[in-house]
């Protein structure tokens, strides 16, 4: 009964968009606000009365459908407007709206000077109703309702001041950026029908090992098509560049959008489709090779960065980074808990410096911050834990799902994905307690005519809740007691994949195409889980969050010269704080050569080659009329002269 | 007779404005409207009484018209004409509001909007071909005199640019229809040129059916229109009234789609699969060209024209998969390009009013000062660029779904006409609505007023409507599509095709190996208890 309330979850935020939207001026702030933080409220109980009906399935049911209406159809084709209720939605929902509504609260404080706080928030529910639909949608179309919508509003937002030229074009590039991945995201969803007959991904993830070849043609395309999607969603390279610049938007945009929800969207849709993955193992490496890379590349941009919201982009984009990390070794358990335990710090620590630019009237640069601890007491210390968070200090949430990403990278799959995932921890703490340095610590490099203060409550409750969360979040995954890993069980059906049916069936499939299948017994060896080497990297972890802790207060705290000594005149440095000019290259290699080429193609194709030729033609018509005018001069006896030649010429011809 | 009495409805209505004396604008604009309103309520009613079930003609009528030459007054509805016969009522009642500033000749102008009315509509019902080429050719002249008369500075040019590019094209149509008309004649006996009797009997050798493909072709891509036939439309565009512009985008290029359904594939179906080909490549040409050169148009309207060519390359495409994913993508997004298109023109028409001006360095900011009118203008564009959840997604989405099944790196080339798209409107929708308010002759623009309001707000109900529940509309042409595709079906031809070898079409070749493909059709035809025992 209770799981009926399910399409429900979606609908209040879209409901209160809409009245936002069209009479906001006239109810007023207090009222948009009650009205928007109370949908997504509500949305968040329906969540958990659904989470309670989901538990009262009877044994051995999972998943649960609920189909509203049908979308659209054509031929044997069909779509329908559905929601699916399985461990991992509920997973997401939680995050989205729990994290969600505590982010609409602060936002109500952060955007109270705001005229246009009506528009802010219409969007702002809009976008949760499409990130709800995103992780609802029971089919790949559904989702990629949300998928565009979150990209919609997520364009929205990002241009929400929109008379800033910087904010309009971070906006434009966003959406550019991610129809790219859309691109091949629509790509793979026609391919999956074709092979398939169906884009119901229940329908889809069961009929897979028995219609894939393991590591054949069909299945690589498919998956490497959906992972081009999601690093245009999840701003891994090569499609990265738009988050950075997505910082233009208010602040409790960022933390909701651009580091907790939409972001993560990617990730999602890899662990959903984790039947096909795991079927290609050529993705798989891929995937896992991106995500590391991109950690590692984005972290060490995160370090040279003096806006403070950049430094987080960056750390956002390394962190997402691991998720893919642990996706391509095939620990999606991990990724998920990585997910959920990022969008608890990470927002906290968006919203943090959201509180820290609300503080000092809307200053962005670390290097005019110092000393703000003082002054900001608890915006410092929550910003603090949920920086220790992200850096894998034990106990804290992040700790425990860093470490187990790195466990499984090392263990799954090799020692280069492994020492990917540790370097970029060393540099997540370093960067990160840099942040915390320059911004709180230190002498106060504030500008004199501003005098700091703490926020209102309305924003620090929100600080608390959600580094409450941060700190507790790893309970959700403790490792080395087998069992005790609540994640790992509660995802247990939605990534379950049985790897020797899988191959059994493929091997069929080959054998039936005449060919012979490649050896795949080695695939099947159990891997050992040694207790030892768990509690050993554990260890090593810390202590790497602890060397690059030091390496900040040493550089920071300690010697604040050496920072200039080590940087200055260093074209290494130059080339990571320009962000190793890749906006640069793409704009040169990419944008102005199209533009040049369409106006190319408009001035001389369309005016000079196609019009040419028409204006041409008429005007050799007009050629021919008048020197056939001559012909026609009214004398009779040119007229007889051109009869008596037409005769003989007949005559010629006829013999 | 009713579909004939909702078809000369807008007709009588401009033979009675021509009574009308000319000063009273009020009665002649109000009785123009009226005249417009019941026949879109007319066709609701048509529309209402169709039956969903039948490929059948429906509400038809056949009388002799020119009995010693076989010729018929021979009219009637199916699932492919219904919905743009509503549409262009529909358009027509939209047009009349949005025309209401017009102070130039406001009689005239109201009698040739009623009398291209009932133009487009003859052309939608025809039954007869050379009835269909009379109204083919009429709906020219208003159309013609629309642009002529009440167009932009380069007015004359434009109108004669259409007008010639259109004749010529079908010409050699005429010339096609003739050959045909005599052909059946000698085959079948009968001097008849009904097209359902041609459709049934038509025999023609590949060679010939190829020539006369060509020939109808020619004039429907010229329509549509298709690279490299398009350099009239953006032209006409610009030139055009607002009212113009809309029933232009909305309508006459329809014509040309519709063409290409209703001759094209039925009469040559065996010449039409032999030219997918050719068409596939034109439309994506059409699909990049269109949105590469939109993206640098400095006019508004331009602009929007060359975003025409992309989206009806997207309808060509989706005809030419000739399977029904395609054909009812191809059909549903005719009505939203006409929905979408016509809703940008309209916008493009409230600033033209206000500034006398499409350059879009013009504006800038105008976010501020005109919310409502950003507003639509923002549904409009994410539905033209197909953002899921508007009606543009579907029709694009089932154009490449049936175009992938036939060859998917077309799928592919195509596809990224949607990347393209976003640029393009992005790119324009950032210039004119964000940034900030430079320009102070903007500053005292006023919001779209009440009645420009309606005339929007109706398209942007379609916009969501068909983007979230378009069943309505879809299931009017399920039927016919079926008919249509069990006639044109690539498998129809397939065994013929066996002796050349294998075609350069026809299978998604290019993305997998023929073993896998063997084993991968194996697999889906075994039965699953056989899967399970082993």
């Amino acid at each position: 009964m209770l799981l009926k309330l399910t399409c429900l979850i979606p609908l209040y935020p879209l409901i209160g968009s809409i009245i936002n939207g069209f009479f906001g001026l006239k109810i007023g702030k207090d009222a948009v606000a009650k009205i928007a933080c109370g949908s997504m409220i509500l949305s968040f109980l329906t969540a958990v009365l659904v989470f309670v009906g989901f538990l009262m399935l009877p044994e051995g049911q999972h998943a649960y459908e609920q189909v509203v209406w049908s979308w659209f159809g054509a031929g044997d084709f069909s779509v329908d407007f559905g929601f699916q209720v399985d461990p991992l939605t509920l997973v997401m929902m939680f995050v989205v709206t729990g994290v969600g509504s505590i982010i609409h609260v602060y936002a109500v404080g952060y955007m109270h000077e705001e005229y246009s706080f009506y528009r802010f928030f219409a969007y702002f529910n809009l976008f949760a109703s499409a990130m709800l639909l995103l992780v609802m949608g029971n089919n790949f179309l559904l989702m990629f309702i949300g998928w565009e919508g979150v990209g919609c509003c997520s364009y929205f937002l990002i241009g929400y001041y929109f008379e800033k030229k910087s904010a309009c074009d971070a906006g434009t590039k966003a959406f550019v950026v991610n129809r790219v991945g859309d691109f091949a995201f629509l790509l793979a969803v026609m391919y999956i029908f074709n092979i398939f007959g169906t884009i119901d991904f229940s329908e889809v993830m069961h009929a897979a090992p028995e219609k894939l070849i393991y590591g054949g043609e069909i299945v690589t395309i498919i998956t490497m098509l959906l992972f081009v999607g999601a690093t245009g969603k999840s701003a891994q390279i090569p499609l990265y560049t738009w988050l950075p610049d997505a910082m233009e938007g208010p602040t409790p945009v960022s933390a909701l959008i651009h580091a907790a929800t939409m972001v993560t969207a990617g990730v999602y849709m890899v662990v959903r489709c984790n039947v096909l993955f795991s079927l290609s193992p050529m993705t798989m490496t891929v995937v896992a090779f991106i995500g590391g890379t991109t950690a590692v590349m984005a972290a060490t941009i995160g370090m040279t960065q003096f806006d403070i919201k950049r430094v987080l982009a960056y750390s956002t984009v390394s962190q997402i980074g691991y998720m893919f990390l642990a996706c391509g070794v095939g620990a999606y358990t991990a990724a998920i808990f990585h997910l959920v335990t990022h969008a608890f710090f990470k927002a906290c620590l968006f919203l943090g410096s959201g509180s820290v630019i609300h503080g000092i009237h809307g200053e962005q640069d670390m290097r005019k911050m110092g000393g703000l601890k003082k002054h900001m007491p608890t915006t410092y210390k929550t910003f603090l834990v949920s920086t220790l968070a992200i850096a894998g200090i034990p106990p804290l949430s992040g700790f425990f799902s860093k470490d187990e990403v790195l466990y499984h990278s090392l263990i799954d799959g090799n020692i280069i994905f492994w020492g990917m995932g540790v370097s970029a921890a060393l540099l997540t703490a370093f960067y990160m307690f840099r942040l915390v340095f320059m911004t709180f610590h230190g002498e106060s490099r504030v500008d004199p005519s501003v005098h700091p203060h703490e926020s209102p409550k309305i924003m620090t409750m929100p600080l608390v809740i959600l580094a409450g969360l941060a700190t507790v979040g790893g309970m959700l995954g403790i490792p080395l007691m087998h069992g005790w890993h609540i994640l790992h069980n509660w995802l247990e059906p939605v990534i379950h994949f049985d790897l020797a049916s899988a191959l059994q069936h493929s091997e069929h499939m080959l054998h039936e195409a005449g060919q012979h299948a490649p050896s795949w017994t080695h695939l099947l060896e159990p891997k050992d889980h040694n207790l030892w080497i768990e509690s050993l990297l554990m260890l090593f972890s810390a202590a790497v969050a602890i060397t690059g802790i030091f390496g900040a207060y040493m550089f920071y705290i300690k010697r604040p010269d050496l920072p200039e000594k080590f940087t200055k005149g260093q074209w290494g440095f130059d080339l990571v704080q320009n962000k190793y000019y890749v906006d640069e290259l793409y704009d040169e290699s990419i944008v102005k050569p199209t533009v040049e080429a369409s106006k190319l193609l408009w001035k001389e194709c369309d005016a000079k080659g196609i019009d040419g030729a028409v204006n041409g033609a008429a005007k050799t018509i007009g050629w021919f009329s008048r020197h056939a005018q001559t012909l026609q001069s009214g004398f009779v006896r040119n007229y007889a002269l051109f009869m008596v030649v037409g005769f003989i010429s007949l005559l010629l011809v006829m013999f | 007779m009713f579909l004939t009495f909702v078809t000369f409805l807008p007709f009588f209505g401009a033979l009675f404005l021509v009574f009308l004396p000319k000063e009273s604008t009020g009665t002649i604009k109000q009785t123009a409207l009226a005249v417009a309103v019941a026949d879109f309520l007319l066709s609701l009613y048509l529309w209402t009484n169709f039956d969903n079930t039948t490929h059948a003609m429906q509400f038809s009528m056949n009388i002799p018209w020119i009995e010693s030459w076989g010729i018929n007054y021979h009219i009637g509805l199916d699932g492919i004409s219904l919905l743009l016969y509503v549409m262009t009522t529909f358009l027509t009642m939209i047009c009349v509001i949005a025309s209401w500033e017009i102070k130039k000749h406001i009689r005239e102008y109201m009698i040739a909007m009623l009398v291209l009315s009932t133009g487009m509509l003859g052309v939608f019902i025809a039954l007869d071909l050379f009835m269909f080429y009379v109204f083919w050719e009429f709906q020219l002249i208003p159309m013609y005199i629309i642009v002529g008369v009440w167009g932009g500075p380069r007015r004359i040019y434009a109108s004669i640019k259409f007008f010639l590019f259109t004749a010529v094209g079908s010409l050699l149509m005429l010339v096609a229809i003739l050959w045909i008309y005599f052909h059946i004649q000698e085959t079948t006996g009968v001097a008849t040129a009904d097209i359902l009797y041609i459709t049934d009997n038509l025999d023609v050798p590949l060679g010939t059916q190829k020539w006369l493909w060509m020939a109808f072709f020619l004039a429907f891509a010229i329509k549509v229109p298709m690279f490299p036939f398009h350099t009239w439309l953006p032209d006409a565009h610009v030139e055009a009234p607002t009212a113009g512009s809309v029933i232009l985008a909305g309508v006459l290029l329809k014509m040309g789609t519709y063409g290409f359904l209703r001759f094209n594939l039925p009469f040559f179906p065996q010449a039409s699969y032999e030219f997918v080909p050719m068409i596939a490549w034109l439309s994506i040409i059409g699909i990049v060209y269109g949105a590469l050169v939109a993206m640098v148009q400095e006019d508004l309207k331009k602009l929007v024209a060359y975003s025409s060519v992309s989206h009806l390359g997207f309808v060509m495409l989706g005809i030419f998969a000739l399977n029904p994913y395609g054909i009812q993508g191809a059909l549903i997004q005719n009505i939203n390009h006409g929905i979408s298109t016509g809703a940008l023109f309209l916008l493009v028409g409230v600033v033209y009013d206000r500034r006398h001006t499409r350059l879009i360095s013009e504006f800038g900011g105008l976010a501020k000062i005109m919310p409502r009118y950003t507003v639509c203008f923002m549904i409009a564009a994410l539905s033209s660029i197909g953002l899921p959840g508007m009606n543009g997604f579907v029709g694009e989405f089932l154009v490449l779904l049936g175009i992938f099944q036939v060859n998917g790196l077309w799928a592919a080339c195509a596809t990224s006409g949607v990347i393209l798209a976003a640029c393009y409107i992005l790119w324009m929708f950032q210039r004119v609505m964000f940034l900030e308010l430079k320009n102070p002759k903007n500053i005292g623009m006023k919001d779209m007023n009440m009645r420009e309001m309606i005339t929007v707000v109706p398209l942007v109900i379609l916009i969501f409507w068909i983007g979230l529940y378009p069943k309505p509309f879809m299931q009017t042409f399920d039927a016919s599509v079926n008919h249509l595709v069990s006639k044109v079906s690539p498998d129809n031809f397939r065994p013929k095709k066996d002796n050349h070898g294998d075609s350069s079409h026809g299978e998604h070749a290019q993305l997998i190996t023929s073993n896998q493909m063997a084993s991968l059709n194996h697999k889906l035809q075994m039965p699953k208890n056989v899967l399970n025992k082993d």
